[in-house]
């Protein structure tokens, strides 16, 4: 890159730099040596997919962990950021995804909050109410310093956030996809607040995985792979083709949609809608049909409503209307067990939270979903239940010392496998996964989708979801794009990474 | 790690776990060895017989209470339940008033007992349906519930005891003695009962279906209620079960007595709480062990009888007490602290 006249980007101070930062977790690297420079009162943006190492970088950066290796320079100095708050007192704020706001507090105790100003008779709270409302003026936003953050939406949420980090004075502001729970108009306005910030000469460091939105508000574009800078340029150089091009680039693979027969429809869902609780469709009349024998991979970003059809179709969610028919049988007013009696089993995506029991051993997390398989009258039998887990650890192969090995001895990939593996101990006949590769190496991904694969070759019905394009090319046969809890396109294998993309984007879409 | 005590055996036994199980065990003995070095009335069978008959209204308790625990709540209405029976079974045993018949009923024995513990398991079941369909947390359902029971109690008797279970020859309802008083092959009937209790509670846990359904959805609900698990029947079951159980307790105490007051089990909750914990459960739910729990009621138990016998103040029985359930609640941090949980 050149660093050329005034007017350009580049010519801007640079606040904050990392210098061949890297960081490993035991023998995982997350991030392998990366540079690059924040400018003054510029927006630099972080495009990569998950785990390219873009949340790390981000931890670093706000001193939330430390660097294995490399230098942070803040303002030419090399710095050490012990923790969050020593970044917070150099000017270094982070807004997270989610929002961390007391909801039962008042938008001033929130911003004060853990550093309340002290008057003669205790907090001085006209004190804080004032700054607060200047500071409200200067975002330029109606928002009562009174009002509980419970009674505001979401974008005004975020605005709190931010003036929070403000009153702190942050020269640098990070943002981890702020807009992924936002309406188009609460786009609009924190794009507004950010243009405005970055006028004062405030820095923001964004992420987002709307491509072409962050496209609209960033100066800067540093695009992350597998832990490794791949490319970064100013603005006016790129697209978004060079965009996506550099974020996925060519790399593993992970198979080929096998070779299997179709046959009836195995899953067919109709006209489906779910609700959140404010009474909002996330599902919005979907309809899809699977057969035997078919993978169907499930794209879309934070927030388009695949988790909650997934989970709407397992029976964790109730839908507002519609009908979920298995293999000709309508069943959704049924509970869980019955519908993975009847053949159709989740693997949820949070296995952590969803998946595992973690006060049980491998083999009880195995065979929790089967347990009347292995039930003679009124006890079972635990020969067959040893039979069982014995069988599922081979076929799935986990890496265990066997069945009565604590669940959370397993490294992250076979704890998946083992999910994966309780819901195929029950001989489903349509299989859900929502984002199955989350959080595992490569060669776990590989191992699962192989499975799925070989799955499909012996008649199940497969559903995956995911967030990654370079997994939608894999083993499916079919691409559905969802977006905004419809469906916004459906492509076969031969389909490109780019055209998925776009269909997945906000502004395309619109 | 050796944090798998409690889930349903599966391989056999190790000595690591052993040990780390067995300090209840351990503690048990050393009870019994210091109190019977201290004493010489201590170690004989006829007072082991006189406290275990003591410890079996507790183990009983704690039996149900385990069942609430694993599934990760608590229940505080037991000794509440248990007077609300007694009460109930001593007001049957006085005979039934039907005035719109204008007869007084005295129903037989068994059936006074079969009716006291079906109203133990609807009240246990009130519990279990505020629980599991009304999202009350359970400490406040039960905490509600403690205080309904044992209101009820009072008012069913304006706070008086009743005092001649015994029965009548003439009406046929004799024999309710029988169960606080009599022995089989020379073992008080209370502790066959908490043995037949304790083993079926046991062969619950390890064996049937359920006893998995309860560990794994004490141990992540949302974890199980995906693999199938009916969660919400779960909940209502051990709640109910805990309730029934409160009210074989009560008949027990009742029938020790020949009495039945509404403020008996005040406070009976709690020992059985601390019995469970001392047990080594986690009160997080998905571990422990009847087992455990057994031991937790005789060390309990058998720690407040020793120090009756060598005359020690019943104040300082109770802090002995809670010394002996703070430093069992310290282990059990300590082995579940080193890993398993999620981090």
């Amino acid at each position: 890159m050149t660093r050329q006249t005034e007017g350009n980007p580049d010519a801007q101070e640079v606040v904050l730099a990392a210098r061949n930062v890297a960081k490993s977790y035991g023998s995982v690297h997350a991030l392998k040596g990366v540079n690059f420079d924040i400018h003054r009162g510029q927006v630099t943006t972080l495009f990569g997919e998950n785990g390219a190492g873009k949340s790390t970088l981000m931890k670093i950066l706000s001193g939330v962990i430390q660097p294995t290796t490399g230098q942070i320079i803040l303002d030419g100095q090399p710095v050490h950021f012990a923790n969050a708050n020593d970044a917070r007192d150099r000017g270094i704020s982070i807004i997270h995804q989610e929002l961390s706001l007391a909801p039962n507090l008042s938008v001033r105790d929130n911003i004060f909050m853990g550093r309340e100003l002290r008057g003669p008779m205790g907090v001085d709270f006209a004190e804080e109410e004032r700054q607060v409302r200047r500071l409200m003026e200067e975002l330029e936003e109606e928002i009562d310093p009174l009002t509980p953050v419970e009674e505001l939406r979401l974008g005004q949420q975020q605005i709190v956030e931010i003036a929070r980090a403000l009153s702190v004075d942050s020269r640098i502001l990070i943002m981890d996809e702020p807009t992924s729970a936002l309406s188009a108009s609460e786009v609009e306005v924190l794009f507004k607040v950010i243009r405005d910030l970055t006028a004062r000469g405030v820095s923001i460091v964004y992420i987002s995985h709307h491509l072409e939105e962050a496209l609209t508000i960033t100066d800067h574009a540093v695009v992350l792979r597998d832990g490794t800078m791949t490319a970064y340029a100013p603005r006016a150089d790129i697209d978004l083709e060079w965009i996506v091009r550099n974020m996925v680039g060519e790399n593993y693979d992970l198979g080929s949609p096998p070779d299997s027969a179709r046959g009836q429809v195995a899953l067919s869902i109709r006209n489906l809608s779910v609700p959140d609780q404010t009474g909002q469709d996330l599902v919005r009349n979907l309809s899809l049909d699977v057969k035997a024998g078919e993978i169907v991979c499930i794209y879309g970003l934070m927030g388009a409503g695949r988790t909650e059809l997934l989970e709407t179709c397992a029976g964790r969610l109730r839908a507002s209307g519609g009908e979920i028919v298995l293999e000709g049988q309508e069943i959704s007013h049924l509970p869980i067990g019955e519908r993975i009696a009847r053949g159709l089993a989740l693997v949820p995506e949070d296995r952590q939270r969803d998946g595992l029991v973690q006060t049980m051993s491998v083999g009880q997390n195995l065979s929790l979903a089967s347990i009347r398989n292995f039930t003679r009258g009124l006890f079972t039998s635990s020969r067959t239940e040893r039979r069982l887990i014995d069988d599922s650890i081979r076929s799935v192969t986990v890496k265990t010392s066997g069945g009565g090995a604590p669940i959370g001895s397993l490294s992250g990939g076979n704890q998946q496998k083992v999910v994966i593996g309780k819901m195929l101990a029950t001989n489903p006949k349509v299989i859900m996964l929502d984002e199955p590769s989350r959080g595992i190496d490569i060669g776990a991904k590989a191992e699962v989708f192989r499975l799925l694969a070989e799955g499909a070759r012996r008649g199940l019905a497969v559903i995956y979801s995911t967030s990654e394009v370079s997994e939608c090319l894999s083993i499916a046969h079919r691409i559905i794009v969802m977006h905004k809890g419809r469906i916004s396109a459906e492509f076969d294998s031969t389909v490109s990474k780019e055209k998925i993309m776009a269909a997945s984007g906000e502004s395309v879409a619109a | 790690m050796s944090a798998t005590t409690t889930a349903p055996k599966q391989d056999g036994f190790s000595i690591g776990r052993l040990l780390l199980e067995g300090r209840a065990f351990f503690a048990l003995i050393a009870i019994i060895a210091v109190f019977s070095f201290l004493s010489p009335n201590y170690f004989t069978v006829s007072n082991f017989l006189i406290m275990s008959s003591q410890v079996a209204i507790y183990g009983i308790l704690s039996v149900g209470m385990l069942l609430v625990i694993l599934n990760g709540g608590i229940d505080l209405s037991v000794g509440s339940i248990l007077a609300l029976c007694g009460v109930c079974a001593g007001a049957m045993m006085q005979g039934v008033t039907l005035e719109w018949a204008g007869v007084i009923l005295y129903p037989p024995v068994w059936a006074v007992v079969v009716l006291t513990i079906a109203i133990g398991a609807a009240v246990g079941a009130l519990n279990g349906v505020l629980v599991a369909f009304f999202k009350v947390p359970p400490f406040v359902a039960t905490l509600g519930v403690m205080y309904v029971a044992r209101g009820v109690a009072l008012l069913m008797t304006n706070g008086l005891t009743y005092n001649n279970l015994r029965g009548q020859e003439a009406l046929g309802n004799t024999g309710f003695n029988w169960l606080g008083f009599n022995r089989l092959w020379g073992i008080p009937i209370s502790v066959i009962v908490l043995a037949v209790v304790a083993v079926l509670a046991g062969l619950m846990l390890s064996r049937s279906a359920f006893g998995r359904w309860l560990y794994a959805s004490g141990g992540n609900e949302r974890a199980a209620e995906l693999s199938g698990v009916p969660v919400r029947l779960v909940k209502i079951t051990v709640y109910t079960i805990s309730g029934a159980l409160s009210a074989v307790a009560g008949l027990v105490l009742a029938s020790q007595l020949t009495s039945a007051g509404p403020t008996a089990g005040t406070t009976y909750e709690l020992t059985a709480i601390a019995a469970v914990v001392i047990g080594g459960a986690a009160l997080t739910g998905g571990r422990g062990g009847v087992r455990g729990t057994m031991l937790g009621a005789f060390v309990i138990g058998f720690l407040s009888a020793g120090l009756v016998i060598i005359g020690v103040s019943s104040y300082w029985q109770t802090v002995f007490t809670g010394a002996v359930i703070v430093l069992a609640v310290l282990m059990n941090s300590i082995q579940y602290g080193r890993g398993g949980r999620k981090s």
